[in-house]
């Protein structure tokens, strides 16, 4: 029953492999007569048939279809999708669950391609299932080595290109499987683990490339963006965030600080077809606090416009230099245009860690900054410039070595890397943000070792408002206007990534009750929940199979989210239990 | 000044370039803590020298170790699954257990978070606990390193000492398990 592949027995279990099992049907009708051949031709027909991915199906993906991150390379996370609506969602209901075997943050959307459902879970598995019935396709398990140091075990998913999927891996590594089969097609270093890195982000996948940032902004890494051939995983190019000797932007960093400076990339970039531009965002410097690193420490916590086809950097903006606060500005901004002022502004928006909102605007030309306001509180900013967007700071909240200081919004900033979503129907940016609560950090003056943690700092208090009612938030922000449209708030802190249909709709979890909630778009009221297993971290999709629209989100607390509780606890004299354990959940109209 | 000194450590420990394979370490290195060895500083001005136990002060931050095979001078830094850590408790707060495998009151343990793996680092010194700086695990090095408080499942895995010309030295075998659960992957060959 539990068949394991020759090639990777170490590394994959294969269920039910329902794809190679007709392909060997397939090749012993080949021996057979013509008629008979007509006759089986049907018969061997592989069990499922699976839509190869194109660069057009990803620029334009169906409706019914969720193939990347984001679902469309703008990182809007929506979907045209409407037969789930405000007046019916009351009658959602769960059509089926699976256990996905393992603990920690489970951070991965459902992935979906005709009816082909791929999910990752920590420690770098792939669930592949029927979409519509989850019944269970095939299983990848990755064993890790044993030295490694698992800072963060999660993963946040897939990218789908031609016949295969793509992971990027807890041991720096992308691997390559068949989406058929799960069976690995290449699996290719991208750095060495022992150096610090290691990789939790999924994958862009564009013009035949499988671009990956590395994750290690605690471990002293130098951070990089790099493009391997879709088809055989070689380097096509690879650009780092912390520029080399004589490159522009080095003389922002002091002696030898930019070989260990951070600056890592571990969530997915955005994507201009038109203009051939890739954007990420990029973590904080290391150590964490500046003086240890005078300068602009470029391009840490900036947005970078990378050149698909070289890497070439063609524009960047840094939301904030010297960053003191570990404030990682790791999303990707949301590629939104807007009209004003009688034109067509190219928009690129960006609801920052920093606890500010930013509106700049993109062209071939690079990046140009157009707006800035905060949207939790913040104390570190005292200006901003109105024409680069530079911010000024207040010295008394920026930490140093030897230099205790207290800042608002804490080191997990405004909003994480739980990514906001954008509906073209509302107009409204959706962001899940984390109000009321402050770090104080201090720095000390560790010295590097390769590999072990090097934030050379000690967080020593985490305080929450006095007073204060809620912590976790979802917001509305009217992208046009700029203005607030509506919050909902929650008593727990909010990790929950964001989904917009069209049907009206914003779903998410992220609160630590375990709920899955999904609201009025336009309102903001509260429409229906759900209690799942552990809390959601998982960014949910929505998708269509045979005519029935399902939404699904993977349930399993951990990492940062259990993190920011177990400070929030203690800073309240409070225990809050959230059990881990992972479960994919996929919801339907009880009506279908 | 700080410039300075973290240049250097950057080089040391840097090695070979990164984009330089590094060669594989020999067997001898990555062997675990065999009776006998000498333990070594693992960083610092006195790396790969011996421990003495007169350099061990009471209650102070722990020092990071490597196992040298004393008759070859290897040491065993070929896998961080060999990195240990050495602190000095006063003999009122350890536990019978930890009395046992102790030196004057020197204790040693891996320096491998049991959670995920990240490296044992920090010191709460009014506690006198382990701490590991990725998911803030605390462990008790009187009592076994126990773990006091955070995600980590288990204790760290224990180095018994005895103490050989007045250095370091492992007196028996790793007393636990080195490293860290990965949950959900294989369960064996």
């Amino acid at each position: 029953m539990l068949a394991r592949s020759s090639l990777e027995s170490r590394q994959t279990v294969c269920r039910r492999c329902a794809f190679s099992k007709a392909r060997a049907a397939s090749a012993a009708v080949g021996l057979l007569a013509l008629v008979a051949f007509m006759q089986l031709a049907k018969a061997a027909e592989p069990a499922r048939n699976y839509s190869a991915v194109t660069d057009a199906r990803l620029v334009s993906p169906e409706p019914r279809n969720w193939l990347m991150y984001r679902r469309t390379y703008d990182s809007w996370g929506y979907s045209p999708l409407d037969k789930i609506n405000a007046r019916n969602v009351q009658e959602l209901v769960p059509v089926w669950s699976a256990s996905t075997g393992t603990t920690e943050g489970h951070q991965s959307p459902p992935i979906v391609n005709d009816g082909t459902m791929f999910i990752t879970t920590p420690f770098n598995q792939v669930l592949a299932y029927d979409a519509a019935s989850g019944e269970l396709l095939w299983r990848y398990q990755r064993r890790m080595p044993p030295d490694i140091r698992m800072g963060h075990p999660t993963n946040r998913g897939v990218a789908l290109l031609g016949d295969k999927l793509y992971m990027a891996t807890s041991d720096a590594k992308v691997v390559a499987l068949d989406a058929r089969t799960g069976r690995v097609v290449w699996d290719k270093a991208v750095e060495d683990y022992n150096g610090g890195y290691y990789m939790t982000m999924a994958p862009l996948a564009a013009r035949g490339k499988i671009m990956v940032g590395v994750s290690g902004g605690e471990r002293g890494i130098r951070g990089f963006v790099v493009a391997l051939d879709a088809e055989t995983g070689s380097e096509v190019w690879k650009t780092y965030t912390i520029p080399g000797p004589g490159e522009p932007g080095h003389e922002s960093w002091p002696g030898d600080s930019w070989k260990t400076g951070g600056g890592p990339v571990w969530v997915t970039g955005s994507f201009d077809p038109a203009l051939g531009l890739t954007y990420w965002g990029t973590g904080n410097p290391g150590p964490w606090t500046g003086d240890r690193r005078p300068g602009d420490n470029l391009y840490t916590s900036s947005v970078l416009a990378l050149d698909v086809e070289t890497g070439k950097l063609r524009g960047y903006h840094q939301y904030h230099w010297n960053d003191s606060w570990d404030w990682d500005e790791v999303s990707a901004p949301l590629l939104i245009d807007v009209q004003r002022d009688g034109r067509t502004v190219h928009g690129l928006v960006h609801p920052a860690r920093d606890g500010y909102l930013w509106f700049l605007e993109r062209a071939e030309s690079g990046i140009s900054f157009v707006a800035a306001k905060p949207y939790v509180t913040q104390n570190v900013f005292t200006s901003i410039d109105p024409k680069t967007g530079r911010p000024s700071y207040d010295e008394s909240h920026k930490p140093a070595v030897g230099k205790s200081a207290k800042y608002c919004p804490s080191l997990w900033g405004g909003k994480d890397w739980p990514p906001a979503a954008y509906s073209p129907k509302t107009g409204l940016l959706y962001i899940p943000a984390n109000e009321n609560l402050c770090s104080e950090m201090e720095g000390d003056d560790t010295e590097y070792r390769r590999g072990q943690q090097f934030t050379a700092a000690q967080t020593n208090d985490f305080t929450v408002a006095a007073g204060a009612t809620h912590i976790g938030e979802l917001q509305a922000w009217n992208v046009k206007t700029r203005e607030r449209a509506w919050t909902h708030e929650y008593a727990s802190p909010n990790w929950g990534p964001v989904l917009a249909t069209g049907g009206g709709i914003v779903f998410e979890g992220g609160t630590s009750d375990r709920y899955f909630h999904a609201f009025d778009a336009a309102t903001g009221k509260q429409l229906w929940q759900y209690r799942t297993n552990s809390g959601i971290t998982g960014v949910p999709t929505t998708f269509e199979v045979g005519g029935v629209q399902y939404v699904a989100v993977q349930s399993g607390w951990g990492v940062d989210a259990q993190g920011m509780l177990g400070r929030i606890d203690k800073a309240r004299g409070t225990d809050t239990v959230v059990p881990q354990g992972g479960v994919i959940w996929v919801f339907a109209l009880h009506s279908r | 000044m700080l410039r300075a000194c973290c240049a250097l450590a950057v080089a040391r420990a840097l090695g070979a370039r990164a984009d330089e394979p590094a060669a594989e370490p020999p067997p001898e290195a990555v062997a675990p803590p065999q009776p006998g060895d000498v333990l070594v500083y693992a960083l610092g001005a006195r790396t790969n020298q011996p421990i003495a136990l007169a350099d061990v002060a009471a209650g102070a931050k722990q020092i990071t170790a490597f196992p040298m095979d004393p008759k070859t001078r290897r040491v065993r830094d070929g896998t961080r699954l060999n990195q240990l850590i050495v602190v000095r408790i006063a003999a009122s707060l350890l536990s019978e257990e930890t009395r046992s495998r102790a030196a004057d009151g020197v204790v040693a343990y891996s320096g491998v978070c049991t959670h995920t793996g990240c490296d044992v680092t920090d010191w709460v010194a009014p506690a006198q606990h382990l701490k590991c700086p990725c998911h803030e695990s605390e462990y008790d090095p009187g009592d076994a390193a126990r773990v006091v408080s955070g995600p980590a499942p288990w204790q760290l895995a224990a180095l018994p000492l005895k103490i050989v010309d007045g250095v370091l030295a492992v007196a028996a075998p790793f007393v636990g398990k080195v490293g860290f659960a990965q949950p959900g992957s294989p369960s064996g060959e």
